[in-house]
C-alpha cells in the first residue's frame, strides 16, 4: 500500500504539497494522541466502580478538558496554518500574463496553453503539462462548460475551474518525474476519465520540449496524415504545421509523445489510439467526439500509426 | 367507603372518556389518525426504510468500486446511485428521523397530551412520505438526479445531462423542505408553550433543549435552500440565467446558498443525536447530568457557529485568501462546543456509576467513531490541508465518521433505549451486541482506509479508477467493510421485525430513567393520564409518587368533559398554566392537502401546467376548509376547570395563542428565504462592475408606488384590527374590504415596474433577479388578499368578533412581515440602481 504513487499527496514533489504534508503529519500525531486519551478516559469513566467523582471535580473536568484544552490546541494549530497560508498561496495573488500556463477544462479533457515568454510565441497542447523543475509555474484556470477542479496531488492542493471566472494557482515542483492529476470536481458522465499527466523535467530538457512544441510538424506525404485531413479530423483538432485546424477538441501536436490518450483514459499505444477513433464513447462514456466506426479498420490503423509516431 | 367507591368510579369514567376522545380511528381510517405516537412511528419507520434503501445504493456503489476498471454499474447509473444515496440519507433519513423521534417523544417528555398542531404533524408526515417515494422511485425509471446531492450548476442546469432528474431533486425536495419547516414550527411552539406546569425552561429535559435549537436552525437553514431551489428551477424551466456566466449569472451563488443551508444541516443532524445521548447517559450513570448549563450553552453555541462556516465547503473555489482564513478559524471554533458536550458525558459518567447496557455500548462506539471524524474535521477546516483533501475520499471518510458515529450509532442506541415505549419490552440484548460489533468493525474496516485512499489521490464520485494508481487493495477492503457493516444493520432490522413473545404486562420504565417520557404507556394514546406539576429536571427520580399520581388522574386535565382533545398551554419561561388548548383531532384533510400539494410539485416536474393549477386549487381549498373547520372556533364556553381548583380560558388570541406563535415562526423562516433572494441581488452587484449591464431597471416611480400602497394596505389592516377590537364591526369590515383592493393595487404597481420597462428575464441575470424578487413579494400580497377575504367571511358569519379575533390578529402579524418585505424589495429594486 504505502504512500507513494504518481497521484499521492503523501509523496510530495513540490513546495505546497511538502508544506501541507508536514501540517498533516503534525495533525495526525496530535489527533491520534487526543483520540487515545479521550477514548481511554471514556472507558475509565464507564468502568470505574469505586469512588464516584464529586460534581465539582466533574465540572472542573468539563472546563479543563472540554474548554481550556481544545482552545489552546486549536489556537496553536490555527496559528500554524495562518503562518503557512501566505507562504504557499499569497494573500493577494498577482494576476500575471507573462509565462502563465492557461488551462481550460472541458468535458472531459484539458486544453493547455503556454503563453509566450521572452518573445516566444504561445503554443497549445492538451491533457499534459510539462514543467521545469525548481521553477514556480503559474496556472490560469477556467472552464467553459461545467465546474471542474485542477489538482496535482504531488505538487499541491486543488483549485476549481469555474465558468465565468479565472482562478490563479502557483505551484513549484521540486523533483523531476511524471505525476498524475485528476479532475477533482464532479463534472458529468466521464468525470472518472478526466485526468492529465504532469512531467517535471530538467530545465534543459524542458526548453528542448518547448521548442519542439512551438515548431510543430512538417507537412508530409504520410498516408495517415492524408487520411486525417480527408476524414475531417482537423475540423476539430489541430496539428501545428498544418495550415488549418479546429479548436474545439484537443490539440494533437506531438500527441505520440504524451503519456496517455483520452485525458488519462488509455495508455498511449497505436492500438489504443485506433480504439479511441473507432468509438470514443465505448472508451469514455459521454465523450463529445463522434465515432468513426464507419471507416475501414485499415484507415483507422493508418491514422493511429501516424498519430502515435508524432513524437 | 361509599365515597371512595364513587371517586374510583369517577376516575374510571374519566379514564374511559379520555380514552374514547384520544382513540385512533379503526379500519382504513386508521391512516387519518393525527395522534403524535402514530405520526411519530410512521414518520420514523418511513425514514428508516428510506435509510435502508439509500444503504443498498451505497452497497451498489461499493461493489462497483471494489476492483479497478469495473463495469458492474454504468457511469450513468453510478452517478444516479451516489447522488440519490447522499440525497436520501440527508433529506429523507437524517433530518426526518429526528422530527419523528421528537414528535413521538416530546409530548410525554414535556408532560403534555399532544403537540399544539397535531394535524400539521400529520400533514408534514404525508408530505414527507409522498415526496420521499417520488424522489426514491425515480431511479427505477432511470430518471434519478445524477449531479451529486449538492447539485452544482452548470452541470445540474444542463438539461441534456441531468434530464428530469434535477427537477425531481429540486421539486421533490422543496416539497419535503416544506414538511421540515412545518415540523420545526410545531416543535418550537410545542417546546416553548406546551410544557407541564412548573417545568421552567431551565428544567426542560436536554432533549427538548436540543430539539428547540435544531428546530430554530431548520427555520433559518432551509429557507436559503428553498430560495436557491426557486432560482434553480426558474433557470431550468424558463431559462432565467441565475447561474449562467455568459448572461451575468454565477454558479457560485448556488454554492453559497446551498452551503448556508448545507453546513447547519450537519448540525441539524448531529445535535439531536447528541440529545439522545444526553438522555441515555444520565439514565445509565444513574445520576443527573453534570454541567446542564454547559451542555445547553454548548448546543446553542454550536447552533450559532454552524451558520458561519459554510465557506469551508468552498475553500478551493478561489475566494480571497483572507476570507478562507476567517472561515478556517470559525470552523475550528465549532470544535470547542462539541468538545464540551463530549466532556459533559464523560463527567457525568465519572460522577455516577455506569451500568454498561446496550444503548451505552452503541453510544460509546459512536463516540469513539465520532471523535475521529471530529479530529479529521479539525484537519479539513484548515484551508491549506483542505486544498489537498477536498473532494477526495479523505472527505468521504471524514463525513461518514461524523455522521455514522455522531448520528447513526446514537440513533441505534436510541432505538434500543426507547423501544420499550413502542412495544412495552426491550429488544434482544444478544442480537444487539452482535449487531454492534458487526457495525463497529465493519464501519472502521470500510471507512478508515478511505483516509489513505483520498490522500493517495482518489477523487470522490468517480465511477471507476485505473489499476495502476494503487487504490485497488484499499478499495477492496472498504467494500468488504461496507458489507460487514450492512450485515450489522440488517441484524437490527431483524431484531425489530422478528415476532416477539407477548408479555402480559408492559414493563414500565425498564431502565429506571428519570424523565417524564417513561410514564407514557404504549397502549394508550393520551400521552399522559393527567398533566403533572413538575419541580425537578428528573421528576421520576426526585418526585416520589409522581407516576402513581399521574396515572390516578390526580393532576390537571384528568378528563375530557367536553369530548375534545385538550392539552395545556403554559408560559414560555416559567411554565405557568395559561390556557386549555383544544387540539385538532382525526382528519382526512391532512392527507388530502399533503397529497394535493405533492400533486402540484409532481405536476410541475413534468410541466403539466393545467394539472398544476388544478392541484393548486384543491390544495388551497382543502387548507381553507381545514382552517375554517378546525381552527379558531368559538368555544361553547369560555373557561374550563382543569382540576386542582384551576380554571383556564379555552380561547386565546394574539401573542397568548399558539397560532400567533406559529405564524410568527413561519414568517421568520419566510423572511429568511426572502433575505436569501435579496442576498442574490447584492451578490450580483458585488461581482459585476455594472450589475444592471446597461439594461433598463424597473424605474423608480412604480416600485415606490408599490411601497406606498403596501404601506397603506398595512395601515388599513391595523385599523381593521383596532375597529374589530372596539366591536365596530362595520368599520372593521369596511377596512378589510378596502385593504383587499389596496393590496391588489399594490401588487399591480409592483408588477408594473418590470413590465412597463420591458425587462426580459431571459436576457440577463439583472432583469431575472428583479423579476424574481417582484414575484415573491406580489405572491405574498396575493396570499394576503386570501387572508383578508377569509377574515371578511369570518366577520360576516360571526366567527370573527371583538372577543374572538385570533384570525385577524394572525393576519395582521402576517402583514407586519409583508410590509417589511415590500418595503425592502421594492425600495431596493427602485432606489438601489439610482444610488449605486
Amino acid at each position: 500500500m504505502g504512500c507513494t504513487g504518481q497521484q499521492s499527496a503523501l509523496d510530495p514533489a513540490g513546495d505546497e504539497a511538502e508544506a501541507v504534508y508536514r501540517l498533516f503529519v503534525v495533525m495526525v500525531a496530535g489527533g491520534a494522541l487526543i483520540w487515545v486519551s479521550v477514548t481511554a478516559l471514556f472507558i475509565y469513566a464507564a468502568r470505574h466502580r469505586a469512588n464516584s467523582w464529586t460534581p465539582e471535580r466533574a465540572n472542573a473536568l468539563i472546563s479543563w478538558g472540554g474548554v481550556a484544552f481544545p482552545v489552546i490546541v486549536l489556537l496553536g494549530l490555527l496559528g500554524y496554518a495562518m503562518w503557512l497560508m501566505p507562504a504557499i498561496r499569497p494573500w493577494n495573488p498577482a494576476i500575471q500574463k507573462e509565462g502563465v500556463i492557461e488551462v481550460t477544462a472541458k468535458q472531459f479533457w484539458w486544453r493547455v496553453r503556454y503563453l509566450g515568454t521572452n518573445g516566444d510565441p504561445p503554443f497549445e497542447t492538451a491533457n499534459e503539462i510539462r514543467l521545469p523543475v525548481g521553477q514556480p509555474a503559474t496556472f490560469a484556470l477556467d472552464a467553459t462548460d461545467v465546474i471542474h477542479s485542477f489538482w496535482i496531488p504531488a505538487l499541491g492542493g486543488k483549485m476549481d475551474m469555474i465558468p465565468g471566472r479565472t482562478n490563479f494557482l502557483t505551484l513549484t515542483p521540486k523533483r523531476t518525474g511524471t505525476y498524475r492529476g485528476p479532475c477533482a470536481e464532479f463534472c458529468g458522465t466521464s468525470h472518472a476519465y478526466m485526468a492529465f499527466s504532469v512531467v517535471v523535467m530538467e530545465r534543459k530538457e524542458f526548453e528542448a520540449w518547448r521548442h519542439r512544441q512551438i515548431a510543430g510538424h512538417e507537412r508530409t506525404t504520410d498516408i495517415g496524415q492524408a487520411l486525417i485531413r480527408r476524414h475531417g479530423c482537423l475540423g476539430c483538432h489541430s496539428l501545428r504545421g498544418e495550415e488549418s485546424g479546429g479548436a474545439t477538441a484537443p490539440d494533437l501536436t506531438l500527441v505520440g509523445a504524451r503519456q496517455s490518450i483520452g485525458a488519462g483514459t488509455l495508455d498511449n499505444t497505436v492500438e489504443n489510439i485506433a480504439r479511441f477513433i473507432r468509438s470514443p464513447i465505448s472508451v469514455k462514456p459521454g465523450a463529445k467526439m463522434p465515432a468513426f466506426d464507419m471507416l475501414p479498420q485499415q484507415e483507422i490503423d493508418e491514422m493511429a500509426r501516424y498519430l502515435g509516431g508524432l513524437k | 367507603m361509599t365515597n371512595g367507591t364513587t371517586s374510583k368510579d369517577m376516575a374510571e369514567t374519566q379514564e374511559d372518556e379520555l380514552r374514547r376522545v384520544w382513540a385512533n380511528p379503526k379500519g382504513w381510517r386508521y391512516w387519518t389518525s393525527v395522534n403524535n405516537t402514530q405520526i411519530g412511528l410512521w414518520y420514523g419507520s418511513a425514514a428508516f426504510i428510506f435509510m435502508l434503501f439509500a444503504g443498498v445504493l451505497a452497497l451498489l456503489v461499493r461493489l462497483q468500486l471494489a476492483v479497478p476498471d469495473n463495469d458492474f454499474l454504468s457511469a450513468d447509473l453510478f452517478n444516479q446511485a451516489f447522488t440519490l444515496h447522499g440525497t436520501v440519507m440527508m433529506f429523507l433519513f437524517a433530518v426526518p428521523i429526528f422530527e419523528a423521534v421528537a414528535i413521538f417523544l416530546l409530548p410525554s417528555m414535556l408532560g403534555a397530551r399532544e403537540l399544539p398542531f397535531p394535524r400539521l404533524s400529520a400533514f408534514g408526515f404525508w408530505s414527507f412520505a409522498l415526496g420521499g417515494v417520488f424522489v426514491c422511485g425515480s431511479i427505477f425509471f432511470n430518471a434519478a438526479p445524477n449531479s451529486g446531492w449538492f447539485m452544482y450548476p452548470p452541470l445540474a442546469t444542463d438539461k441534456e445531462y441531468s434530464g428530469i432528474g434535477a427537477d425531481i431533486w429540486l421539486l421533490g425536495l422543496s416539497f419535503i423542505e416544506v414538511a421540515s419547516i412545518a415540523a420545526a414550527v410545531e416543535l418550537i411552539v410545542g417546546i416553548m408553550k406546551c410544557r407541564a406546569p412548573g417545568m421552567r425552561i431551565n428544567m426542560m429535559p436536554l432533549f427538548a433543549w436540543y430539539l428547540l435549537i435544531v428546530a430554530g436552525m431548520i427555520l433559518f437553514a432551509f429557507p436559503p435552500l428553498i430560495a436557491g431551489d426557486i432560482l434553480f428551477e426558474m433557470e431550468r424551466m424558463f431559462d432565467w440565467p441565475f447561474f449562467d456566466a455568459e448572461r451575468g449569472g454565477d454558479p457560485l451563488l448556488w454554492q453559497h446558498l446551498f452551503w448556508i443551508f448545507g453546513h447547519p444541516e450537519v448540525y441539524i443532524i448531529f445535535l439531536p443525536a447528541i440529545a439522545l445521548m444526553a438522555m441515555i447517559v444520565p439514565t445509565f450513570a444513574q445520576r443527573p447530568i453534570v454541567g446542564y448549563s454547559w451542555i445547553v450553552l454548548a448546543a446553542v453555541g454550536t447552533g450559532f457557529l454552524s451558520f458561519g462556516l459554510w465557506v469551508h465547503h468552498m475553500f478551493t473555489t478561489g475566494l480571497p485568501q483572507i476570507s478562507l482564513a476567517f472561515f478556517s478559524a470559525a470552523s475550528e471554533a465549532v470544535a470547542i462546543p462539541t468538545g464540551v458536550q463530549i466532556f459533559v458525558f464523560i463527567a457525568t459518567m465519572l460522577a455516577g456509576r455506569v451500568i454498561f447496557s446496550l444503548p451505552m455500548l452503541f453510544g460509546a462506539g459512536g463516540l469513539a467513531i465520532f471523535v475521529i471524524g471530529g479530529l479529521t474535521g479539525v484537519m479539513v477546516a484548515l484551508a491549506p490541508f483542505d486544498w489537498q483533501a477536498h473532494d477526495t475520499y479523505f472527505v468521504v471518510a471524514h463525513l461518514h465518521y461524523v455522521l455514522i458515529g455522531g448520528m447513526l450509532f446514537p440513533v441505534v442506541a436510541g432505538i434500543y433505549y426507547y423501544y420499550p415505549l413502542i412495544d412495552g419490552r426491550k429488544l434482544s440484548d444478544r442480537i444487539g451486541r452482535i449487531a454492534f460489533w458487526l457495525m463497529f468493525i465493519g464501519f472502521n474496516t470500510g471507512f478508515f482506509p478511505m483516509h489513505l485512499t483520498g490522500l493517495r489521490g482518489m477523487p470522490r464520485r468517480v465511477f471507476t479508477y485505473p489499476a495502476e494508481v494503487g487504490w485497488d487493495l484499499l478499495n477492496l477492503i472498504s467494500t468488504v467493510g461496507a458489507f460487514i457493516f450492512a450485515s450489522g444493520v440488517a441484524l437490527i432490522v431483524i431484531d425489530i421485525l422478528r415476532p416477539k413473545s407477548r408479555k402480559p404486562e408492559a414493563e414500565m420504565n425498564p431502565w429506571n430513567a428519570g424523565t417524564l417520557e417513561w410514564i407514557s404507556e404504549p397502549e394508550e394514546n393520551w400521552g399522559v393520564r393527567s398533566i403533572p406539576i413538575i419541580s425537578s429536571r428528573y421528576p421520576l427520580w426526585d418526585q416520589p409518587g409522581l407516576i402513581e399520581d399521574i396515572k390516578k388522574g390526580r393532576f390537571y386535565l384528568p378528563d375530557a368533559q367536553d369530548g375534545r382533545r385538550e392539552t395545556l398551554v403554559t408560559s414560555v419561561l416559567d411554565a405557568e398554566p395559561l390556557q386549555c388548548l383544544r387540539v385538532g383531532g382525526t382528519s382526512y384533510l391532512t392527507i388530502v392537502s399533503a397529497f394535493s400539494l405533492g400533486g402540484v410539485f409532481i405536476a410541475l416536474t413534468f410541466h403539466w401546467w393545467l394539472l398544476t393549477v388544478l392541484f393548486g386549487i384543491v390544495t388551497l381549498g382543502t387548507i381553507l376548509i381545514w382552517l375554517w373547520t378546525g381552527t379558531s372556533e368559538i368555544p361553547e364556553r369560555n373557561e374550563r376547570d382543569i382540576g386542582l381548583g384551576v380554571t383556564l380560558p379555552v380561547y386565546a388570541s394574539g401573542p397568548a395563542s399558539v397560532g400567533w406563535w406559529a405564524m410568527f415562526i413561519t414568517m421568520a423562516g419566510d423572511g429568511t428565504a426572502f433575505a436569501s433572494l435579496m442576498f442574490g441581488y447584492f451578490f450580483y452587484w458585488t461581482i459585476h462592475p455594472d450589475f444592471t449591464a446597461g439594461l433598463p431597471g424597473p424605474g423608480v416611480v412604480w416600485p415606490l408606488a408599490a411601497v406606498a400602497l403596501f404601506a397603506i394596505a398595512w395601515l388599513v389592516m391595523l385599523l381593521a384590527r383596532h375597529a374589530n377590537a372596539k366591536d365596530r364591526l362595520r368599520l372593521a369590515r369596511l377596512c378589510l374590504f378596502c385593504s383587499v383592493f389596496v393590496t391588489l393595487a399594490a401588487c399591480l404597481a409592483g408588477l408594473a415596474g418590470p413590465t412597463l420597462h420591458r425587462m426580459q428575464p431571459t436576457v440577463h441575470v439583472y432583469p431575472a433577479i428583479v423579476w424574481v424578487i417582484c414575484l415573491w413579494t406580489v405572491l405574498h400580497g396575493l396570499v394576503a388578499i386570501i387572508m383578508q377575504l377569509y377574515c371578511l367571511a369570518g366577520s360576516f358569519t360571526g366567527r370573527l368578533t371583538a372577543n374572538y379575533d385570533a384570525d385577524l390578529r394572525n393576519v395582521v402579524l402576517y402583514w407586519h412581515f409583508l410590509v417589511i418585505t415590500a418595503l425592502t424589495s421594492f425600495g431596493v429594486l427602485g432606489l438601489f440602481p439610482e444610488v449605486s
